[in-house]
């Protein structure tokens, strides 16, 4: 019991160490926001906004002097903001399905705008609390996700690549093509995603197929690929695919363009490609879901984020690419110039973009999804051996048991 | 009883039972075997075809009239035997988890046996530090200690590092089911040491003399005294280990790569991973519920089995 | 010969035991933020971890969580072990075992249970939640702490006070009450403990305000992991440590308190066996229950 008591003692220990420890925060930016808005409106009610992001999808200030957006927005606004992260669409919809969370901010992508705003999960924005949308690009304005642009501020796009380490990777080998993900060379060595959606399209647009086919069939080709890549997957990750690459784990991963700039910077060894058969183009965008408790100022956060200086820093950080005009005039010429980022018009051609899919067909492929990750590579045998074996045991101990009794009986 | 109105103390314990254990435990069961549904106006259930032949009705009909209207449907939860079906699939992985579970166990009880038998012989003050060293280790989060197991066995990991040194190796040992195994053999160990220690501390040296005086050799003073009597320190132990490891889906997860898919992982997908299903989470839920249950009787035998012969003995 | 083997097995069986964490607390002072290239020597990680707001908040809400969720169950515990122990048998047996259900059941069902129970009463994932899940669990290591002692109470020491003038709430306050507060005491620690150390329950009843220090962790492994969580586990392992080391030394005093706390711990055993073999109802798991708590009592009592 005592050792409990020490537990207990001990970390009331920790505790009051690092509360002794917080720092306040004291930016070293200067930054001259917008004047149009008023950015202390809500300083003195003492709100907290709960934000739903990416991981690794927005700049923090990690001890490198990086421009901070959530301490800036705290420190301008008097707001305080509540930051969490997912890994997937997927994930973010599941939560938000289930209920009983109530988030202000969460930045889904395109589909997922779309499955969201059809299920009747998002909020209208009210875009006069959102000046800065104006110096939103055209294109991304009215997108097809969110045709009259009621729920969402796009907040980065960008496109899905093949990032590889350039010592591990034969020259020979086509790093242009999805094929790679396939190839046995490399097996243990591949990380796949580990969402359904991104899978599954890259696996179409190896195949040929659409990215946003409906077709079963098709669907089920996909899965029987991915299937068979599953041999050579090392592991299904997400954002791990910074320590897996960065520490020269795997030679070979799909993942975001933007994700892969900040992942060469770390390690020289990495490379990215955008495969030839075409790729997915993404926008994330900023919404709000129903039940938020403070739209208002959630929408004051969307304009923060916005604001030019603070979307050039953010997307020079993060390494993904920025939708807003005035903040893409404002970057350092090599980076609007970096060909990742900020592809050619023309090699964007062959790119799709996801669209929300019928329910039947998501249904279909999350279904298709837990069957993959799920597939155990045993013999068909295994199960009946097994019910078997637990039935026949518990029969044995049992009558065992029964016989035992009796004879203590007996010699009694 | 002595009390006369204490009776009354366990009425808002009672309640609480009723809200927080046996309400949800019924949800789970309520979930496993209902399905939400679409339904028309009339409360006809609509299949998927149907809905999607709707949608598209709609559609042209949108574009023919330059107007935007949405399709509304009702949703109704029916009654229906599918999730528990559908789990039959995923039986493959809940085997898999019960062998992997089991595989630990074993380990855990061949790690712990000796090593508690050892504990238990050195005197009081060494017991009591030796002890302290077991427990360290479970004070620190477990996702941090499983974590650094990552460190230790990637490709580029310290193990191998420390292999190359002679020239062996690589292996891939992370994102293999030996890495989870092994994850659950070093987060649950302990919990196979304590209640051993606490059954052979009790076994005095004494005892094992007599044993020897009588003639038993060492083989047959293990089988014949030591290992009856900590029968119940096994079975506890085995359930302590078992169940956890069974049901576990962090260490899978990190050790395993994903590729490894347990049935705790399977859980968390439907609820909240990748494949939002929870109603076939609720009946794989339920599934292995049942399937701990059968091997916690097991186990439980092995207990009372312990007790006649500890009668007998 | 054997005790050098059985010496060399046990350093083995504690290397093995510790090698994980010699590595995190060697990686809190590797400068490169790779775990395996060591590039030197810098105490950075730990300046940084003490101005990262994530983890201290959610050090505290662990705190905060664990406090409010132990007390509620021990004084909710404490009542319900009463009522429990003056039932009759059958009632009593039925509650008891359902009391063991919290216990038996793999967390991640548990956890679930409670998520489909919350969000289909509308209920907002917060502190309320978290708290009423991790209750949840105390409440069983509670009660299951506090029977054995009632049972080994004297009842005539209730009368006698009785007798002796006291008001039946008196002899509540002054009798019963003292003679327990062993078993209400280590049911309050255990529930602490338990509380701070979860994450599977956690995990399915957090809500986004409402991050426990598990939950942290557990999306900071999911990243870019960041050197800042080695340090931080190698201040928890030093001060756990230290606060070890340092009782230990200045606890040899208490040894007899906690074999006579083993003595009670075992008799609690033989009773809640007694207790649990009344009803003809119970069958499995009366015993599965026993073994758990004699576990979880081992781990916890006995040292």
């Amino acid at each position: 019991m005592n050792k409990i008591l020490f537990r207990l003692i001990s970390l009331l220990f920790i505790a009051a160490i690092l509360s002794l420890s917080v720092f306040a925060y004291d930016s070293g930016w200067d930054i001259p926001y917008s004047d149009d808005v008023d950015w202390k409106k809500y300083s003195e009610e003492n709100i907290t906004i709960n934000v739903y992001n990416w991981g690794e999808y927005i700049s923090v200030d990690a001890g490198d002097d990086c421009f901070d957006v959530n301490a800036e927005f705290e420190e301008l606004t008097g707001i305080k903001v509540n930051y969490s992260n997912f890994a997937s669409n997927e994930e973010l919809y599941a939560k938000l399905k289930s209920g009983g969370s109530t988030y202000d901010i969460i930045i889904p992508s395109d589909y997922m705008v779309s499955r969201l705003i059809k299920e009747n999960l998002l909020e209208k924005l009210d875009y006069s609390n959102i000046p800065n949308f104006s110096k939103i690009m055209e294109r991304y304005k009215n997108p097809e996700y969110d045709p009259t642009n009621e729920y969402s501020v796009p907040y980065m796009w960008g496109r899905i690549g093949i990032i590889y380490n350039k010592t591990m990777v034969d020259e020979e080998d086509n790093v242009h093509s999805w094929e790679i993900l396939w190839n046995e060379k490399y097996a243990n060595n591949i990380l796949m995603f580990s969402n359904s959606r991104d899978a599954f399209a890259i696996t179409c647009a190896r195949l040929g197929y659409s990215m946003n086919t409906t077709d079963e069939n098709e669907l089920r080709a996909a899965a029987q690929a991915l299937k068979e890549q599953k041999l050579l997957v090392q592991a299904y990750v997400m954002d791990e695919i910074y320590d897996k690459m960065g520490g020269g784990e795997a030679a070979l991963a799909p993942y975001y363009a933007g994700d892969a700039i900040v992942m060469m910077e770390d390690n020289p060894d990495l490379e990215f490609v955008v495969p030839d058969e075409g790729t997915n183009l993404f926008v994330d965008a900023m919404c709000v879901p129903k039940g938020a408790r403070n739209k208002a100022a959630a929408e004051m956060y969307i304009n923060f984020v916005t604001e030019t200086l603070v979307a050039r820093e953010n997307s020079i950080y993060i390494g993904y690419s920025v939708p807003q005009q005035d903040a893409f005039d404002a970057l350092p010429e090599e980076i609007r110039n970096d060909e990742i980022r900020y592809p050619n018009l023309e090699d964007t051609l062959k790119d799709e973009i996801y669209i929300a899919l019928p329910e039947t067909t998501t249904k279909l492929i999350d279904s298709l999804w837990t069957s993959i990750l799920s597939d155990v590579k045993s013999s068909p045998w295994m199960t009946p051996v097994m019910l078997i074996l637990v039935i026949g045991l518990t029969i044995i101990i049992n009558v065992r048991r029964e016989i035992r009794k009796k004879n203590k009986i007996e010699n009694q | 009883m002595i009390f006369k109105a204490s009776k009354l103390t366990a009425a808002p314990y009672i309640l609480w039972v009723m809200i927080f254990i046996i309400v949800p435990m019924a949800l789970i069961a309520v979930f496993a075997f209902t399905t939400t549904v679409k339904v028309d106006g009339e409360g006809n259930i609509l299949s998927a075809e149907e809905i999607s032949v709707m949608e598209e009705e709609l559609a042209v009909y949108n574009e023919e009239n330059g107007t935007e209207e949405e399709l509304e449907l009702d949703e109704r939860t029916i009654f229906t035997l599918d999730n528990i079906i559908k789990v039959n699939d995923y039986l493959p992985v809940l085997f898999k988890s019960l062998w992997l579970a089991a595989i630990a166990t074993v380990i855990c009880l061949v790690i712990a046996y000796p090593m508690s038998f050892a504990i238990s012989r050195v005197n009081a003050n060494r017991q009591k530090v030796m002890i302290m060293l077991v427990m360290l280790p479970m004070w620190m989060n477990f996702l941090l200690r499983t974590y650094a197991w990552m460190t230790l066995l990637e490709k580029n990991g310290w193990i191998n590092k420390l292999l190359s040194f002679f020239n062996i190796g690589p292996f891939q040992m992370i994102n293999t089911q030996g890495a989870v195994v092994l994850g659950m053999v070093y987060n649950y160990l302990p919990f196979m040491i304590l209640p051993l220690y606490s059954i052979m501390v009790k076994i005095h040296d004494t005892t094992l003399e007599a044993s020897s005086d009588l003639g038993a050799n060492v083989f047959q003073t293990f089988s014949r005294v030591i290992l009856p009597l900590s029968m119940p320190g096994i079975a506890s132990g085995i359930t302590m280990v078992f169940v956890p490891a069974i049901s576990t889906f962090i260490i899978s997860r990190m050790l395993g790569g994903g590729t490894n898919l347990l049935i705790g992982d399977l859980i968390d997908l439907q609820f909240l991973g990748n494949a939002y299903n929870p109603n076939l989470g609720a009946a794989i839920s339920l599934v292995l519920m049942a399937f701990i249950l059968l091997c916690m009787s097991i186990t439980n035998q092995l207990d009372n089995e312990d007790n006649i012969e500890g009668v007998l003995l | 010969m054997r005790k050098v083997i059985s010496r060399i097995y046990l350093w083995a069986v504690f290397a093995f035991l510790y090698i994980p964490i010699i590595v995190l607390i060697v990686n809190s002072f590797n400068a490169s933020k790779s775990r395996s290239v060591w590039t030197g020597f810098t105490f950075d990680w730990y300046k940084r971890l003490f101005s990262n707001q994530a983890i201290i908040n959610s050090l505290g809400n662990t705190l905060i969580v664990a406090a409010v969720a132990s007390v509620l169950s021990t004084l909710l515990g404490t009542l319900a072990a009463i009522g429990i122990y003056s039932m009759k048998k059958v009632p009593r047996s039925v509650l008891i075992n359902i009391t063991y259900l919290p216990i038996m059941n793999p967390e991640i069902v548990t956890g679930v249970s409670l998520m489909l129970l919350f969000v289909s009463c509308k209920i907002n994932l917060g502190y309320l939640t978290l708290i009423l899940a991790h209750m949840s669990f105390c409440l069983s290591y509670v009660i299951l702490n506090v029977l054995p002692k009632l049972r080994q109470m004297d009842r005539h020491l209730y009368e006698a006070a009785l007798d002796l003038g006291c008001s039946p709430r008196q002899a509540f306050m002054r009798v019963v009450i003292p003679e327990i507060m062993p078993g209400i005491i280590s049911g309050f620690l255990m529930s602490f403990t338990y509380s701070i150390d979860d994450f599977v329950i956690s995990y399915f009843t957090y809500g986004p305000t409402s991050q426990t220090l598990s939950i942290t962790i557990f999306s900071m492994t999911r990243r870019k992991v960041s050197p800042e969580v080695n340090a931080l586990s190698a201040i928890i392992f030093v001060v756990v440590l230290v606060v070890l080391l340092i009782v230990n030394f200045a606890g040899s005093r208490d040894e007899r308190r906690e074999k006579q706390l083993e003595r009670r711990a075992i008799r609690g055993i033989r009773i809640t066996r007694q207790l649990t073999a009344a009803s003809p109802a119970v069958t499995a798991e009366k015993n599965i229950g026993d073994s758990i708590t004699r576990g979880r009592e081992n781990k916890n009592g006995g040292e």
